[in-house]
């Protein structure tokens, strides 16, 4: 795990972080907030600079790296968790973030992605999901919902998607938070807790991608229309939304349920939010596919588990203690020898 | 009745029998014993591809054969002298290579109706004469132990699982072999055991006294021990030889040691080993696939460890893109394919050298990598160490090829002293002093090597990629000229590496009628070829290639001083096809891919064609 150090002693800005090449997205593309947040939040989190590694695949969002004045490795496609695991577990002491996209997470490198989560790598992992493939011009990605047409779905698509923080559930990852690219209060304080988690944390950015899918996500985007259609949750407290903050959920034969508080219904009816307690995240889950209910972000899921890169470091000591440190002479010597004389 | 001794200069022998028999173990254990007699050998198994093909059939029948001498023993031998056969079927796959007059020692118990039938024999060939021309031992091995362990508390199938020890003893008397090294690994195997450990040692001192004392046999062998150079010595297999060649490379380097890999046969052994060493501070990662394995090493690399990835042939094929990213990145990797036979799964268990263009061609675009290939089970260790030394110091993946040959079979090996090994120079650059000008990713030294700079040290942060970068300063660009000079300077850094590989060894005359060239695990079969051939005053010299990409600036001079070049190799003609466009000239080749390394007698003939 890396120190943290007083931020004054850092003394970092987010000028620190803009290595000033010139940023390449389209204009009005929903990675720029994103961008501009992770650099705003990076100074504040007492970690060295030096220390910070971004390490991302293919894809628009997977540019990120070169946009960061940190250490960077753009990889291959859907790779970089794979890249960003041996990362860490080479220099634990380096804070590594993973960069993706719903095609290079969710499709070629679905399979990484699981298992990162699974084993629990100190990982801090951003899914950029635009439910679009942009960097090769607008095909359906696994994220596409059912009958969206596009490049190479002119019928519609029929493939159904996934909802990739609840395969991140699916696959227990210890962490999942959801936030909007436009949001920055939310992102930011998704990348402060993702960063503090011991364990592969895992965010999903719904981002606007202003050219083959604008508007993908256009209630909670919008300013006006986010506060009835997205439901922040806070752990340990009920989960109410609203303009007016007038409405909250209930559980209602085992499904998420909108009420409005007032006569019928009050706060101590509702569900309240438990980031340690699964069955609660799955519920929330639940709601992201549900007209009839808001959409969930925030801090969805929290929760300590051992983590793969300390166990190693201390499966390394305690097999050391053990068996004493190894050197090569011994080593060589461990079959039956013999002396030619 | 006194018993002959008879003195012999070399002994092939090959255990087989059902692959619930013990036959790999057996074998073990004599090589032990062999080895710490003095004598030079070699080794190979031969198992099946199913962990257990149902019992008495042909599918299922396990192998194991060594070769052993008072002089220097080059291959595991060609034919046997001496065939265990543990029942009907392990008689019926093995047969045909025992060597005429041989000596079959057979568990007649285990040759009934059943076991007969489904090996396909017609008759009983122990007695029905189909043997005749070789010297046949039959014995009731089962019964044997069975009554020699009446007393023992063993269930009557723990007791039946003893007789390959009983062929063992028998074994060891035959050649005049101590039992107790075997005796005290028994009872280190068992020691939470000891009733099974006792029952094992009484089963092979039957088997050995029964040699010593029942008239059917009248005869035993010495082989006296070889002229090895001075030294300690210990019996390695090739994929443990990698396995140390990394370690020893990491810490003459400095470095800890990262694996990225996913268990695939036949190299999953150097994964087992290094996961055991943790106390010698080795991360091993067993990945999710063979991606992520490499990527993951690919990732270590990047951030300061000694990382390397194990494969076989379609784990290679999986990683093709990730080397790919090695290569334009520049990073130090050692990737160890232990080839087998394919296409495809293939055949798993059996070795073949067939993924020689895969190595040195197989990527997207002019995607140049240096590859090293071993030449037998101890050369695995000093080409592990070559292929880390490569990396670092020119900072490229390398490729290291072995196969199942040399990975699964062994040979003794001289145990170095650590402290003559040379050191690794390893050059991280610091953080620049104040005032320096901005630290450059893609500067280059005078071997056009860029700088290894790790996350974690301040003033360096810069970004890699597998976008084409700009030489010099790292920055992502798509200039046509830049593509040039990246495409020319990654083409011009491997073949440089040419400079340090030291001249080629020209076993036999310098000047002659026939060249062998060889790589990889051909070595042994070809050395021995060529001692045969020209004790028979014949004109054959060999060379053998360590390095495959870049060869070896002498390599056409060399060749020029021969009228003839003769290429064995287990694959179609891979390296043919390189020398004949690097050599402009005609060459022969020899080929065969039955999953089995060359016999000598194949090569030896294959000269007399030639050489008329
Ligand atoms: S294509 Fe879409 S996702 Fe990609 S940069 Fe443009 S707007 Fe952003």
């Amino acid at each position: 795990m890396s120190e943290t150090i007083k931020v004054e002693e850092l003394n970092l800005t987010r000028k620190d972080f803009v290595p000033g090449n010139e940023v390449r997205w389209c204009p009005g593309c929903g990675d720029y907030s994103v961008l501009a947040n992770m650099q705003k939040t990076l100074p504040g989190l007492g970690i060295r600079k030096e220390n910070y590694t971004f390490i991302s695949g293919i894809g628009c969002s997977s540019r990120f790296p070169y946009y960061m004045d940190t250490f960077g490795f753009h990889s291959i496609h859907g790779r970089a968790p794979a890249i960003a695991s041996g990362v860490k577990l080479a220099n634990p002491d380096l804070t590594v973030w993973v960069i993706t996209g719903d095609g290079d997470g969710f499709s070629i490198g679905g399979n990484h992605m699981i298992h990162v989560l699974r084993r629990n790598i100190d990982l801090n992992i951003m899914l950029f999901n635009n439910r679009i493939y942009g960097l090769t011009k607008g095909q359906y990605s696994p994220t596409s919902l059912l009958g969206k047409k596009t490049k190479s779905s002119p019928f519609g698509s029929i493939d159904r998607p996934f909802n990739p923080s609840a395969v991140a559930l699916g696959a227990n990852a210890t962490f999942i938070a959801r936030a909007i690219d436009v949001d920055a209060q939310g992102l930011q304080e998704s990348i402060t807790r993702a960063q503090a988690h011991k364990g592969a944390s895992f965010i999903e950015v719904y981002q606007n991608c202003i050219i083959f899918n604008d508007g993908e996500f256009g209630d909670v985007e919008g300013k006006d229309t986010r506060p009835d259609n997205a439901l922040f949750v806070v752990h340990g407290e009920p989960m109410i939304f609203g303009k007016d903050r007038d409405k909250g959920i209930i559980m209602e034969n085992h499904h998420p349920k909108v009420v409005t508080l007032g006569d019928k219904w009050s706060e101590k009816d509702l569900l309240v939010h438990d980031e340690t307690n699964a069955i609660i995240t799955n519920l929330l889950l639940e709601m992201t596919f549900d007209a009839s209910t808001p959409t969930p972000f925030g801090v969805l899921r929290a929760v300590e588990e051992p983590t793969y890169d300390e166990m190693l470091v201390s499966q390394i000591a305690e097999v050391t203690r053990i068996k004493g440190e190894g050197t090569l002479e011994s080593l060589y010597a461990s079959g039956d020898v013999w002396e030619v004389k | 009745m006194t018993k002959k001794i008879v003195r012999v200069n070399e002994a092939t022998i090959r255990f087989a029998g059902d692959s619930g028999d013990g036959m790999q173990l057996t074998g073990t254990r004599f090589t032990e014993a062999t080895a710490i007699v003095g004598n030079d050998l070699k080794t190979i198994p031969n198992y099946p591809s199913e962990i257990r093909a149902p019992t008495g059939t042909l599918a299922g029948v396990s192998a194991f054969q060594l070769m052993f001498g008072s002089q220097r023993v080059f291959t595991p031998g060609d034919l046997p002298d001496t065939l265990v056969a543990m029942n009907p079927a392990a008689l019926k796959v093995h047969l045909r290579d025992l060597k005429p007059g041989g000596n079959i020692l057979a568990n007649s118990n285990a040759f009934n109706d059943k076991n007969l039938k489904m090996a396909g024999w017609e008759g009983n060939p122990l007695e029905d004469g189909t043997l005749d021309s070789y010297t046949v031992y039959a014995i009731e091995m089962s019964k044997l132990v069975g009554k020699a362990l009446e007393n023992s508390d063993l269930s009557s199938k723990g007791i039946e699982r003893t007789k390959n020890m009983f062929a063992l003893g028998v074994l060891f008397w035959m050649y005049n072999r101590p039992i107790e090294p075997t005796e005290n690994w028994l009872r280190n195997k068992f020691a939470k055991n000891p009733s099974i450990a006792e029952a094992n040692i009484i089963a092979m001192k039957t088997g050995y006294n029964y040699g010593e004392t029942t008239e059917i046999f009248t005869t035993s062998y010495a082989v006296e021990k070889a002229d090895l150079p001075k030294g300690k010595y210990r019996n390695i297999t090739g994929n443990v030889a990698v396995a140390y060649g990394l370690i020893t490379a990491a810490k003459k380097a400095g470095k800890e040691l990262f694996l990225g890999s996913y268990p695939i046969t036949p190299a999953s052994e150097i994964l087992h080993t290094l996961s055991s060493l943790r106390n010698h501070g080795v991360k091993t990662f067993q990945a999710e696939d063979e991606i992520a394995g490499i990527a993951s090493a690919i990732g270590a690399a990047y951030a300061g460890d000694l990382a390397c990835t194990t494969t076989s042939g379609p784990g290679m094929a999986l990683k093709t893109e990730a080397i790919g990213l090695a290569i334009i990145t520049e990073l130090p990797l050692v990737i160890v394919n232990v080839q087998r036979g394919g296409p495809s799964t293939g055949m798993p268990t059996k070795m073949e050298q067939s993924d020689l263009f895969q190595a040195v061609l197989g990527r997207n675009s002019d995607a140049p990598i240096p590859v090293v290939a071993a030449a037998d089970p101890a050369d695995c260790f000093d080409c592990a160490f070559e292929a880390a030394r490569i990396a670092i110091k020119y900072m490229t993946p390398v490729i290291l090829l072995t196969d199942g040959y040399l990975g699964q079979g062994s040979g003794p090996w001289r145990i170095p002293d650590p402290k003559d090994l040379p050191e690794i120079k390893v050059n991280h650059p610091a953080k620049p002093a104040d005032g320096d000008e901005k630290f450059m990713p893609y500067s280059r030294d005078e071997n056009e090597t860029r700088p290894w700079a790790i996350p974690g040290t301040a003033g360096l942060e810069h970004r890699i990629g597998g976008l084409e970068k700009e030489n010099i300063t790292g920055m992502v660009s798509q200039d046509p000229e830049n593509h040039q000079v990246m495409t020319d300077i990654r083409a011009r850094k491997v073949a440089n590496i040419a400079n340090e590989i030291p001249p080629l060894e020209v076993y036999g005359d310098k000047k002659g009628k026939l060249l062998i060239i060889g790589w990889g695990s051909t070595h042994g079969a070809i050395h021995v070829a060529v001692d045969r051939a020209r004790a028979k005053g014949q004109s054959v010299s060999q060379i053998h290639l360590r390095w495959v990409n870049p060869f070896p600036s002498d390599l056409k001079a060399v060749c020029d001083n021969f009228d003839e070049i003769l290429i064995p190799e287990v694959n179609t003609g891979q390296l043919s096809l390189f020398m004949r466009s690097e050599l402009l000239r005609p060459v022969h080749q020899l080929n065969k891919v039955r999953g089995e390394p060359f016999r000598s007698s194949e090569i030896e003939d294959k000269i007399n064609e030639i050489l008329g």
